[in-house]
């Protein structure tokens, strides 16, 4: 069996066990396939392509041919326990519609993403003054799909806008092991060539108890 | 209630025509019933002991029982043998498949060419209005009828995909999986335009006779060839019709006149003249008809996800064709979406073809492995070897 990636074996640590589960851009169905043997997890996938619906569908997952930008608006709100975007929200294009919908569908979003503050990326852009192409981006700027790319700092700043919370964070970097991080922290910034979120919605202020008439 | 099954025909299928009595009429949306009421079916392979491998075929339009066996009137193999089969993705050898003929239809199941007991003439157009629902009513009664409590699956294209979406809203208890291949939850302005030139077609035919034809023992087959001349139009796509037949002429030059001088027109008028052969006049009527009233959406207050919200344990199967532009990859999206705000378990591919809407009888590998895969994995998740 080839080795399983860093970032499946965190969302399969982080994954409660017989949730329900939506993957954005699910591929072959890989990930779905790992949480439904591992964790007895209810899965719905969506993709874009045909050969990886079909893929999905020969593995007995349920898979919708979509794109994440367009379809996720149909799907009911707290449908899933999680909703999984790996890797894609720097593709989509609207990145901050797109959380909102995962936190409206689901509890609780895994959201994976490119670090563009990472040194290598940095020193790239200082050093050769050219779009950086990295083990993580590493498609030249006029055919990559990474339209929306941010840092570690730039997402950290979206989610507090969005009002999400972060429960959880982990570096990841290729053949390492995942390493729960502080994202806030700036050496994180430079350190991390792609991040794994687990966020929420943080829970509506509590409004203050009406004061109540004594005499109406 | 009594039922007389007629002896199986030779051969590994088996079928006849299940006959329900007075006593236990069909009752239509219309408000009118329906009795004594006959269903031609077909069916391949065993129900096993538990009962839990059936699966009901739905056909299109213009389809009937043959799904899978040498068509008598024609004498070509089955709408759909490419699907059923030994080795295909419907299996006789695991699964037992049941094809039935709609109500209105003209191939055994009662409709307006039956006779009426009543009157011991032919119905013409005293049969009574039918619609999709009144079709899955009786395709159910049929299914219980031959002993099965649950299906497997409901399998169908087109109109087929009207049924199993019927089936998912009225009977979401009897069905475990479903697929809806190239269909629509409702008729478009244009489809029921399509139509409505058909029936014009037909009902302008001075052989229709009012309806009346069968009686006075004339046939309006001019106008129903030009029915389905005009409907086979819509099967197709105008990059597939251009490759299949583009300006090419029948002989060398031109006829200055109005033969056939192309090929499309020829192969038109055959699809026109073959079709009279084995379809009759009302039965298209009223069941174009049945496809214009179909609104799934409807009777659910206009919101197609409620005609779904009982069918959350049904997994479906929705599958669409790229250049279908008469049941469009729109259309299909639509009752994805329905399913999924329903909270259903669903899948859909828009299957990449240029073939029209026919593609769903044509060679196409990706359905046949979007088919086999649904099939195979359910079917293991529900213990079928």
């Amino acid at each position: 069996m080839t080795a399983l990636r860093e970032d499946f074996r965190e969302i399969l640590r982080l994954v409660r066990p017989g949730s329900r589960v939506l993957d954005v851009g699910c591929g072959e169905g890989e990930l779905l396939e790992l949480l439904a043997r591992e964790k007895d997890v209810e899965g719905q996938g969506l993709e874009i392509s045909g050969e990886g619906v079909a893929a999905c569908l020969a593995k007995g997952l349920s898979v919708v041919q979509g794109d994440g930008d367009r379809d996720l608006d149909y799907f009911p709100a707290k449908a899933f326990d999680y909703a999984i975007l790996s890797k894609t929200l720097q593709q989509m294009r609207e990145p901050r519609h797109v959380l909102n919908e995962l936190l409206r569908i689901a509890d609780q979003a895994v959201v994976s993403v490119p670090n563009f503050g990472h040194w290598r990326v940095r020193l790239a852009l200082l050093t050769k003054g050219r779009m950086p192409e990295t083990k993580a981006l590493p498609d030249p700027w006029w055919s990559t799909p990474n339209i929306h790319l941010c840092t570690l700092r730039d997402f950290t700043t979206l989610c507090a806008d969005l009002d999400l919370r972060i429960d959880a964070c982990a570096a990841l970097a290729q053949g390492k092991p995942a390493r729960p991080i502080d994202p806030s922290r700036p050496i994180e910034n430079w350190r991390a060539e792609s991040a794994l979120y687990l966020l929420s919605r943080r829970a509506p202020e509590a409004e203050p108890a009406p004061r109540t008439d004594l005499f109406g | 209630m009594t039922i007389a099954v007629e002896p199986p025909i030779a051969g590994k299928t088996n079928g006849g025509t299940m006959r329900f009595p007075s006593s236990k009429p069909l009752r239509l949306d219309s408000g009118a019933t329906l009795a004594p009421l006959e269903i031609a079916y077909e069916t391949y392979g065993e129900l096993n002991a538990d009962k839990s491998n059936a699966v009901l075929v739905c056909h299109a339009l213009t389809g009937d029982q043959y799904a899978a066996s040498v068509h008598p009137l024609t004498g070509k193999p089955g709408w759909w043998a490419r699907v059923i089969g030994p080795g295909l993705p419907l299996d006789p050898a695991r699964y037992f498949i049941i094809a039935s003929n709609v109500i209105g239809g003209c191939m055994g199941s009662t409709g307006p060419a039956s006779i009426n007991p009543q009157t011991g003439e032919p119905y013409g157009l005293t049969f009574p209005m039918i619609t999709i629902a009144d079709m899955v009513r009786a395709q159910a009664m049929l299914v219980e009828a031959l002993g099965v409590e649950t299906l497997f699956a409901v399998v169908g294209g087109s109109m087929g995909g009207m049924h199993v979406q019927q089936w998912a809203a009225d009977y979401p208890d009897r069905i475990a999986n479903a697929v809806c291949i190239a269909a629509a939850s409702r008729h478009s302005a244009q489809n029921i335009a399509f139509h409505e030139v058909g029936r014009q077609a037909i009902m302008a035919d001075p052989d229709w006779r009012g309806g009346d034809y069968l009686r006075q023992g004339v046939r309006p087959e001019k106008g129903l060839a030009v029915a389905r001349m005009a409907a086979h139009i819509t099967y197709l796509s105008e990059p597939a019709l251009q490759r299949k037949f583009g300006r090419e002429l029948q002989r060398d030059g031109l006829s200055w006149g109005f033969d056939a001088d192309f090929q499309v027109e020829s192969y038109l008028r055959h699809q026109g003249t073959s079709f009279v052969d084995r379809f009759d006049a009302n039965s298209y009527l009223y069941i174009t008809r049945a496809l214009d009233y179909f609104d799934l959406a409807g009777s659910y207050d206009g919101v197609l996800a409620q005609a779904f919200r009982k069918a959350r344990h049904v997994r479906f199967c929705v599958l669409s064709f790229s250049s279908d532009w008469l049941y469009s990859t729109a259309e299909s999206r639509d009752i994805v979406r329905a399913l999924n705000a329903a909270g259903c378990r669903t899948s859909f591919v828009e299957i990449e073809t240029d073939k029209g809407h026919d593609a769903f009888f044509l060679d196409e590998p990706q359905l046949d492995s979007a088919l086999r895969g649904f099939l195979d994995s359910a079917a293991q998740a529900r213990g079928l070897a």
